[in-house]
């Protein structure tokens, strides 16, 4: 027991030991290039839980997150990378919106529902297109999704600008028909934006803890990532079981690309989640697909999206330059061994001094 | 016609020789068993760098020399991660191209802000240049493209004709053998990621400064996952890398062809071919593979 302690401390302790090297290395970065370094981290920090709308917005920032994260993971589970979840949010988006704008006369929450559901299949069709080109074809599913992504963002752009998509409104900006007003989501922090969507995110965690770890379907998914042949041995079906994983996992970020439309931007632009889906995979790495270690990180990359605003604002630092420390938080993240590299290292060198 | 014809082979040549050049590097670091999706990353900030030297130094010379010195950095930071700490090297890519991404962006803004810098310049061959059709399409170019397409014969001799590249090969086969009868694969492995990143980041100066001659955010737009695909498609071996980047720039010719005609309304359709044709070719081409045996495994010695 002492010694499942010791090692739970020591895994918190890594990604947060990570996470320091990260930040002096972003401020050193940052000062080579000149920034006010106290100046950018402070209005970093207000920026995220400065006050009650900063905190709002930091968490409508982890919703999404939460949501291409559980994709990355729920895939990884089974051994598939799906470097495309922000494709599938993107197509759960479109489907999404075109239920919530053009179908009438269902009551709201069953609206809500079908919405949800529209949402989830798009993305999850997006999703069995790789899981099918990579069992038929041998495709690997690093380039597949990522391509997918590109073609994804292309047909963003025409729906967009295209009937039956489009807004006809006169004069307005290119983007799709906004979905009808009982469908919005309610906000949960009164005087903030943060909506309903949160909850469903952390249901959507505790659904992932329940399906990979209390059912039968779930165990033979980790079985399979963790060891194919001894799944196959025992008689699991590799193939049905990877497409079902990433069809799952194309719907959830599905349903996080039409939560952040009937949540937070009711109707669809080009590039409404921007970086959601790579982002998504670093939150995922970082929490070790673990469904609190996960939570844990999606608050930090939220802060992280929501304080860069405001440190744009203040301190004059583009807020892109938080793709930076996500970069690094991601490489040290899964250094595990760079601490035990650097002890050989040292001792290395002071036994070569010592014999010297 | 010969006019048309001249057209589409100069464009598919131009978006063919940064696809070629990152593939080339990435065929030797596949080869050693190395899968680097940061290639993206790295072509970014090649993009970057590129147009910075030039910006700087007024000269596209200094800033591919400062494209491949960022690249090669890149390459031994990511060798760094993967081989020596043994990190996952997906994941390692993916936080690369992450990384890229607000990296250049925060430079660009700071120092660059898009500005327009010397490009580089066509370099006419004497005579050849002269010649119908061909004069304009081979050899009417600048250096880079020269260069990349003499590197196809020299990359394939090294590889498949000296000592060093079999050893780079033995190493993505089986690194224990090579270990055991005293090739350094740690060696190997950190020389061909400093020269595939070098190739990168050149490839990345010639994306913003072969035609544009400047830098535009998120620029590169997959070409160096598509170099990854060529560098299959190719299956790992130089020569049909070569062939397989220039069937990849007539889908790109292709396109930009087409979006002068009657379908060029339906233009995002357009762009999405050759995000699709490199699906399509994984497909065709995932199965018939040199892929070596040890690809994606980080090596321990024991």
């Amino acid at each position: 027991m002492k010694k499942k302690t010791r090692q739970g401390l020591i895994s918190l302790g890594f990604p947060l030991l990570s996470i320091l090297v990260v930040l002096v290395l972003g401020a050193l970065i940052m000062m080579a290039m000149g920034y006010d370094v106290g100046k950018a981290y402070m209005s970093l920090l207000n920026g995220a839980f400065g006050n009650r709308n900063s905190i709002g917005e930091t968490f409508i920032q982890v919703t999404p997150l939460l949501f291409t994260a559980l994709s990355y993971a729920i895939a990884l589970r089974c051994g598939l990378i799906n470097l495309g979840a922000e494709g599938q949010l993107y197509i759960g988006a479109i489907c999404g919106s075109m239920a919530g704008a053009h179908l009438s006369g269902l009551p709201g929450i069953l609206h809500i529902l079908v919405i949800l559901l529209t949402g989830f299949m798009g993305g999850a069709l997006w999703g069995l297109i790789v899981g099918i080109l990579k069992i038929h074809f041998g495709a690997s599913e690093l380039i597949t999704t990522i391509m997918l992504n590109y073609i994804a963002l292309e047909l963003v752009s025409y729906c967009v600008t295209n009937a039956p998509f489009k807004d006809m409104t006169k004069g307005a900006a290119p983007r799709m028909t906004s979905v009808t007003d009982a469908v919005k989501l309610p906000s949960i922090l009164p005087g903030t934006r943060l909506h309903a969507g949160f909850i469903l995110a952390l249901i959507g965690v505790v659904g992932y803890y329940i399906f990979m770890w209390r059912t039968t379907k779930g165990y033979e998914m980790r079985v399979i990532g963790l060891n194919p042949n001894a799944g196959k041995y025992s008689g699991m079906n590799i193939k049905s079981n990877g497409l079902l994983s990433i069809f799952i996992a194309g719907g959830i970020a599905g349903l996080g690309g039409v939560i952040q439309i009937i949540g937070l931007t009711y109707y669809l632009t080009e590039g409404f989640a921007a970086n959601l889906g790579f982002s998504g995979v670093a939150v995922a790495l970082l929490g070790g697909c673990h469904p609190l270690g996960m939570i844990a990180s999606a608050i930090l990359f939220g802060a992280l999206n929501a304080g860069g605003v405001k440190m744009q604002l203040l301190a004059g630092v583009p807020s892109a330059s938080i793709y930076m420390i996500q970069g690094m938080i991601i490489l040290f993240a899964v250094s595990r061994e760079l601490f035990k590299w650097l002890g050989n290292k040292a001792k290395a060198l002071t036994g070569g001094m010592a014999n010297g | 016609m010969a006019d048309l014809i001249t057209n589409f082979l100069s464009a598919d040549i131009r978006t063919a020789t940064p696809l070629i050049l990152a593939a080339l590097g990435l065929v030797m670091s596949e080869r050693a068993g190395i899968v680097n999706i940061g290639t993206e990353g790295i072509m970014l900030t090649g993009a970057l760098l590129g147009c910075l030297g030039s910006f700087l130094w007024g000269s596209s010379f200094a800033g591919a020399l400062l494209a491949i010195a960022g690249g090669g950095l890149m390459g031994f930071i990511f060798a760094f991660f993967t081989v020596s700490i043994r990190a996952n090297q997906i994941v390692v890519g993916m936080g690369f191209n992450i990384f890229a991404g607000g990296f250049t962006i925060t430079l660009n803004r700071l120092l660059l802000s898009g500005a327009k810098v010397s490009g580089f310049p066509d370099y006419p061959i004497p005579l050849l240049s002269k010649l119908p059709i061909l004069g304009e399409v081979l050899f009417n170019w600048p250096i880079p493209v020269y260069l990349t397409f003499l590197a196809v014969p020299l990359s394939w001799f090294v590889l498949h004709k000296t000592n060093t590249g079999l050893k780079i090969r033995a190493v993505g086969e089986n690194p224990k053998a090579c270990d055991t009868v005293g090739i350094n694969v740690f060696r190997n492995r950190y020389g061909v990621l400093i020269y595939s990143g070098m190739m990168a980041g050149m490839a990345g100066a010639f994306v913003s400064m072969g035609q544009l001659s400047s830098f535009t955010e998120g620029m590169v737009a997959g070409k160096g996952f598509m170099a990854l695909a060529v560098c299959v498609f190719g299956n790992y071996s130089p020569v049909s890398v070569m062939l397989a980047g220039i069937f990849f720039g007539a889908a790109d010719a292709l396109k930009y062809r087409l979006l002068t005609t009657s379908i060029g309304g339906y233009y995002q359709f357009l762009n999405m071919l050759p995000y699709f044709i490199t699906i399509v070719a994984l497909c065709v081409f995932a199965r018939r593979s040199n892929k070596p045996a040890g690809s994606g495994i980080a090596y321990r010695k024991e």
